[in-house]
């Protein structure tokens, strides 16, 4: 834990893993040292359901540009769907 | 270490569960080498990745040359299974609170002084969030007779960065500290930045402590890890030289 930036938040959803599918229920967003990309620290967000144990986790590592645009094309995605009349919230 | 080619050499390594803070069992990997001994021992404190086959490794390391080599397993509490998973769910919580280590590494302590193999001096070994650890126990737990801080991260914290869990930056509990540090840190460094260091450094001269602190040039975070793009070989291989030699010189082999 050496930059302890982490965050956790609610969010509904289903992720996959290698025992299949099953339901999230949180989100953990963190800037900290990666398990595996090749990086001192990476954007880090470990899709999980805490309740089913630390194995329901679907992670993901990314550099800071990929992060940023990951960002910026959620939301761009979104207000695409927002204009199309599509968006159920 | 030397080895003669026809010498004998033993080791007894396994997994149990040993008391840590409060009395609660939590899971410890030793190793250790066969025989009487008695043997000088070493309390191994894993890294954020958690309770990994590196630690693993290392902890035999120790063993091979001559300690008891006891690595707890910090995030017991959290559940089990492979163990970045459980790291990653230690670090959505904001990491293992810092009472609660000093406690389980307290407990490591007590259980090898006790072991009638073992000569009664202990080091504490960590790199990464496991060095801070290692300070901070050290300092909070009499009975170390030497730590090994490999670029432990966030030793010293701006007021910002304390957390419930970590409500107080381990170097400001440096007066408490009660036996040598050996420092190994890389000059690239994020965290500790070499700043740091240097800050980490004044508080123990100030307090008119003994350390050995060496700055590898063209080395950053975590360059003993061989399964990382860190992994610097050459400065690897002095920085375990130097940790063999600071053993020796302060709780024997």
């Amino acid at each position: 834990m050496c930059t302890m930036i982490a965050t956790q938040i609610q969010i509904a959803g289903t992720g996959k893993a290698g025992n299949g599918w099953f339901v999230l229920r949180e989100a953990n967003v963190s800037y900290d040292h990666p398990f595996e990309a090749p990086f001192d620290h990476a954007l880090n967000i470990d899709f999980v359901n805490e309740s089913l144990g630390p194995g329901a986790r679907v992670a993901v590592e990314l550099d800071v540009a990929s992060a940023r645009t990951l960002v910026e094309t959620i939301t761009a995605v979104l207000a695409k769907a927002d204009q199309a009349g599509v968006l159920g919230e | 270490m030397q080895y003669a080619t026809n010498q004998y050499e033993g080791m007894i390594a396994e997994t149990t569960l040993i008391p840590g803070h409060n009395g609660e069992l939590i899971g410890a990997y030793v190793a250790r080498p066969m025989g009487p001994g008695p043997f000088p021992a070493i309390i191994v404190i894993h890294h954020m990745p958690g309770w990994d086959e590196w630690y693993r490794e290392v902890t035999r390391k120790f063993a091979h040359h001559g300690y008891i080599a006891v690595s707890p397993n910090l995030y017991h509490r959290a559940g089990h299974g492979i163990p970045e998973d459980v790291a990653a769910m230690v670090r959505a919580a904001g990491g293992v609170p810092d009472d609660q280590v000093v406690g389980d590494v307290a407990g490591m302590l007590a259980f090898v002084q006790a072991l009638p193999h073992c000569t009664g001096k202990v080091a504490v070994f960590g790199t990464c969030s496991g060095a801070r650890h290692a300070f901070l126990a050290a300092a909070r737990t009499p009975g170390f007779a030497a730590i090994i801080d490999c670029w432990g991260g966030r030793v010293t914290m701006e007021p910002h960065e304390l957390t419930v869990n970590q409500p107080v930056a381990p170097v400001d509990y440096t007066a408490g500290l009660e036996c040598p540090v050996l420092g190994i840190f890389g000059a690239e460094d994020s965290s500790p930045t070499p700043a740091q260091v240097a800050v980490l450094e004044q508080a123990l001269k100030n307090h008119g402590k003994t350390y050995h602190f060496h700055m590898y040039a063209d080395a950053g975070h975590g360059f003993f890890y061989y399964d990382r793009p860190a992994y610097r070989q050459t400065q690897t291989m002095d920085g375990w030289k130097k940790i063999w030699a600071f053993l020796d010189q302060y709780v024997g082999a």
